[in-house]
């Protein structure tokens, strides 16, 4: 069977029905007798619950209940959120209940859920509900957390720090004391949000006639959900399905679970009734996790040639008030560090710091881009200070293609050795030094100037742990109907992952896009599931897309065979139908052999003969796969209002062997639109007392349509050979080195006056304060 | 709570209810007559999610009352397709791979389908312009862009064809 659909720009299965207005998201389902649940969140970011009086908002007409955390059900009463990713470098983990029980410890917290008869209802009693509190002092500044003495996050919990590890190889101090040069750069990254367009949304029905629990919720991992949500309410994991239908857009933060899918569930219990929650956008800038807040403070040592001999340094990451995920993004951060160059000796020392912020946990990239940041200003840095171009100096500490399998000398979050398997990354900066025409770019650069323009270059490169395993599963499942079911637990917040693996199912089994079936996100409908992050599902879904669709190829072939009485090299399989080569070409639909394959009741199946045409598989990669690519980007900065254009962005990337081009080209576009928010525009700002300030759309800027151009993409497909596809995932290699590229490229361009940039994001009133303290204002009224 | 009577004539239906005063065009529109193709990503009017066409002009639904509407003629996303086939725009939305989530998509259509009623042959920078009140977070524009420009070109085509019929 030829690939037919597998590498074709196919266009997706997904878009009819979102077209037409008939999309289903969590809020367009519509159960009779539903309730409206209103979260009561902390106004303070730390400090002791007193009481809470709920008389007032009782007495509503309409309103069904307040719930606090005494009137939630055990378990769930008592027992905390889990810690999911458990890591021995972690210290004391503070917890996090469904609902505050003592102490609040971020602005936005979960204290209290009213119940109502709508959402209009449910506000104005959540606004009637009087919850006393003792303020205490907050920690909004991870930099001064972790000192001794420090103001507490937690009252019960000594120190602020979370933890602390180190990642080093090779002999970092002797290649320092041997260099011909250290630059030292201290960096800071900003903190920001995930911000898919929909907010996050709960809905739970509890059908007492099967003690069935239903939710649904817009969440990026039903499976992992569906577990915890089993053990807060002590219930059997077989009596909830979790449903995660239309999602829109996750980004990371909605691989969380978070206390709102426990408490909605418990209250529906309670209740007896339908109850759903959809969370607005200012809840969700206070209570939906964030990322990226991390302080740097690296240095470099190169040769004369500007060869790189070391790394080391020292990172603090503000995890916020709890722990979630762990330490996974300081700990990706640290080891995405060397990057896809050869860099002999590494040693940084991590600390990851709590504060009374909402929790951080990966948003697009997590980790990464602030560890690629890091690395290509250095770079930047190296080029500039030795004169060397800044291509140049990366082209000359790139890992070499014959190096591959490189192996770093660090482990990789997945616990197993960094080891890049496959990738060309030479190669890869070429393709986008062409497609940007870098070559010619001083040239024009000079002409700009000459015109009064202020235009400038840069680039940036970087490598992505992908495709973590532990597992992800696809079913295959021939149906009566001839029609194709494919059944899977990677979920999608818009990927396109049903297109995706009905291409590769129906190059396997022999049939059209349209006969295929697929489900998603469905507790239901596969036993076991991980869900989508780390840019994993093409990697895990789709090798098991392909294995079992081999599998029930296969068993269309024989049952096909002793059907139409030919051997099984006869058998061809097109068109949902197994057609004979001989004789006069008998066939026998999928329709047909889905049946014989179930038999007739009282007579058993000839011998060979499995019950049904199907095929479950679970593939489960050995380690992660390492995705790169380079970007480099041209802009124009007005100095005098700060304001950054940019003109091109050139992408050259490398994500293994490509399913669908349309789709990938999407995500990297997408990506890069995330970096060029991260870079110039997206500011989740707290106050000294941990207030948040922004949080609306008016205040916490996305790039709009005239802020990201239509990146150049160049495909760069080396195999991956760790997985029977050769992919090794898209989902977020179009942010991780955007904001580096950005602000290298706004530095180049203000050259003329030397300013140095060494945070994120650039927005125009930090340009304008640079050029000022250069004393560009002078020269600029001067000339 | 005041309940006002409102009429309105929706994707070419009318619609007579009683509601309350507060409640907004969009959820009138989601929860009343169960149009949820229109959705709401910010309530605060900046994200264009839930842009409709009241009286043909694009119109944030989450900042409009539902009795603001009152007598008016309303289009959302549902309106859009013609006996089951879907409108031009639609279609270039599916072949330059213009939606991702698909949770901006509705408002984007309507505030497309305005810009190109009133200017048929949009340059890009237009394109964008009309579309800076509208986030998406997914596809970086570029295949929105795209769609539009390529609506566009089918539709003064269309047209091109009927007037030397």
């Amino acid at each position: 069977m030829g690939a037919k659909h597998f590498g074709a720009r196919v266009t997706r299965i997904e878009d009819p029905a979102l077209l037409a207005g008939r999309g289903r998201f969590v809020d367009d389902i519509k159960l009779p007798g539903v309730l409206s649940a209103c979260f009561v969140r902390s106004p303070h970011a730390h400090a002791k619950i007193r009481g809470c009086d709920s008389r007032a908002a009782l007495v509503i007409p309409g309103v069904h209940a307040v719930i606090t955390a005494e009137d939630l059900p055990e378990p769930m009463r008592s027992q905390s959120l889990p810690m999911l990713l458990p890591n021995p470098a972690l210290g004391t983990v503070p917890r996090q209940f469904v609902l505050a029980r003592e102490e609040v410890s971020y602005v936005g917290q979960p204290v209290a859920v009213v119940v109502a008869d709508t959402r209009y209802i449910a506000e104005d009693a959540a606004a009637a509900l009087i919850v006393q509190y003792d303020v205490l002092p907050a920690v909004s500044d991870c930099r001064g957390a972790a000192e001794q003495g420090a103001v507490r996050v937690h009252s019960d919990i000594e120190s602020n720090v979370a933890s602390t590890f180190r990642l080093a190889y090779g002999d970092a101090d002797g290649a320092f004391a041997a260099a011909a040069h250290v630059f030292i750069e201290g960096l800071w990254q900003h903190r920001g949000g995930g911000m898919a367009l929909e907010t996050r949304a709960v809905l739970a029905n509890h059908d007492p006639a099967s003690d069935a629990l239903t939710v649904w919720s817009g969440t990026q991992t039903p499976h992992i959900g569906r577990r915890v949500l089993a053990d807060l309410l002590g219930r059997d994991l077989q009596s909830i399905r979790l449903i995660a239908p239309d999602v829109g857009g996750g980004f990371g933060p909605k691989a969380v679970f978070y206390p709102e899918e426990a408490a909605i569930p418990a209250v529906a219990l309670k209740l007896g009734r339908p109850v759903k929650w959809i969370e607005d956008r200012r809840e969700h800038f206070l209570s939906a996790t964030q990322e990226r807040d991390q302080y740097w403070e690296v240095a470099i040592a190169v040769d004369s040639q500007g060869k790189i001999l070391g790394l080391r340094g020292r990172m603090l990451h503000d995890t916020g008030a709890f722990v979630p995920w762990g330490i996974v993004m300081p700990y990706i951060a640290a080891s995405t560090v060397p990057g896809p160059y050869v860099v002999p000796a590494y040693q940084l020392d991590t600390s990851v710091v709590l504060t009374n912020k909402v929790p951080t946990t990966p948003v697009r990239g997590a980790g990464r881009p602030q560890a690629v940041f890091a690395m290509e200003r250095l770079l930047d840095r190296v080029a500039h200070e030795l004169t060397i171009d800044r291509a140049e100096v990366r082209r000359r500490n790139l890992i070499q293609p014959e190096q591959m399998p490189y192996e770093v000398g660090l482990l990789f979050r997945d616990g197993k050795p960094l080891i890049y398997d496959s990738g060309d990354y030479p190669r890869g900066q070429q393709e986008a030094v062409a497609l940007a025409d870098y070559e010619t770019f001083r040239a024009r650069q000079k002409a700009a100037l000459e015109q009064g323009r202020l235009i400038g270059i840069g680039i940036a490169n970087y490598v992505e742990g992908t495709g973590l395993g532990p597992f992800e599963g696809v079913t295959v499942r021939v149906l009566p109907s001839g029609k194709v079911a494919v059944a899977t637990g990677a979920t999608s917040q818009g990927q396109g992952t049903r297109t995706m693996l009905s291409q590769i199912v129906a190059d396997q089994v022999g049939c059209g896009i349209d006969d295929i079936v697929t489900t998603t996100g469905d507790t239901a409908a596969i036993s076991q599931g991980v869900g989508s992050f780390a840019s994993r599902q093409a990697v895990n879904a789709g090798s098991s897309a392909l294995v079992a669709g081999q599998a029930v190829r296969k068993q269309l072939v024989a049952l096909a065979a002793r059907t139409l009485s030919v051997v099984e090299s006869d058998i061809e399989l097109e068109n949902a139908q197994a057609i004979s080569r001989r004789g006069n070409k008998p066939s026998v639909s999928f329709a047909d052999l889905a049946r014989l394959a179930q038999g007739i009741p009282g007579v058993s199946l000839p011998a060979g003969q499995a019950a049904g045409i199907e095929h479950t598989t679970y593939y489960t990669p050995a380690q992660a796969s390492y995705c790169s690519g380079t970007h480099i980007v041209e802009v124009q900065v007005d100095a005098m209002t700060g304001g950054v254009k940019i003109l091109k962005y050139s992408v050259a990337h490398d994500a293994g062997r490509i399913i669908n081009p349309l789709i990938v080209e999407g995500q990297v576009q997408g990506g890069v639109a995330h970096g060029i928010g991260n870079a110039l525009l997206e500011w989740m700002q707290y106050d000294a007392n941990a207030q948040p300030l922004t949080t609306s759309f008016a205040d916490y800027m996305l790039p709009m349509a005239t802020d990201v151009p239509t990146c150049s993409i160049a495909h760069v497909e080396t195999v991956n050979p760790l997985n029977p596809i050769g992919v090794k995932g898209a989902g977020e290699g179009g942010t991780i080195p955007a904001p580096a590229a950005i602000i290298s490229a706004i530095e180049d361009a203000l050259s003329p006056f030397d300013v140095h940039f060494a945070e994120m994001p650039l927005t125009p009133e930090r340009i304008v304060a640079a050029l000022r303290a250069a004393g560009a204002y002078e020269r600029l009224f001067a000339a | 709570m005041g309940k006002q009577p409102t009429r309105m004539n929706v994707n070419g239906k009318s619609y007579a209810r009683v509601v309350d005063a507060r409640l907004t065009l969009a959820d009138f529109l989601r929860h009343e007559i169960n149009l949820t193709g229109t959705h709401l990503g910010c309530e605060h009017g900046v994200c264009g999610a839930c842009t409709v066409l009241v009286d043909g002009r694009s119109t944030r639904s989450c900042l409009m009352f539902a009795v603001q509407a009152n007598g008016c003629e309303v289009t959302t996303v549902e309106g859009l397709a013609s006996g089951g086939k879907l409108s031009v725009l639609q279609q270039a939305f599916i072949d330059n791979h213009g939606l991702q989530c698909g949770f901006c998509t509705p408002g984007m259509l309507m505030t497309l389908t305005e810009l190109l009623r009133e200017n048929p042959q949009p340059s890009e920078q237009e394109v964008r312009e009309a579309l800076t009140g509208n986030l998406c977070r997914c596809t970086g524009y570029a295949g929105i862009v795209a769609a539009v420009l390529d609506a566009a070109a089918r539709l003064r085509s269309a047209d091109g064809k009927k007037e030397t019929r």
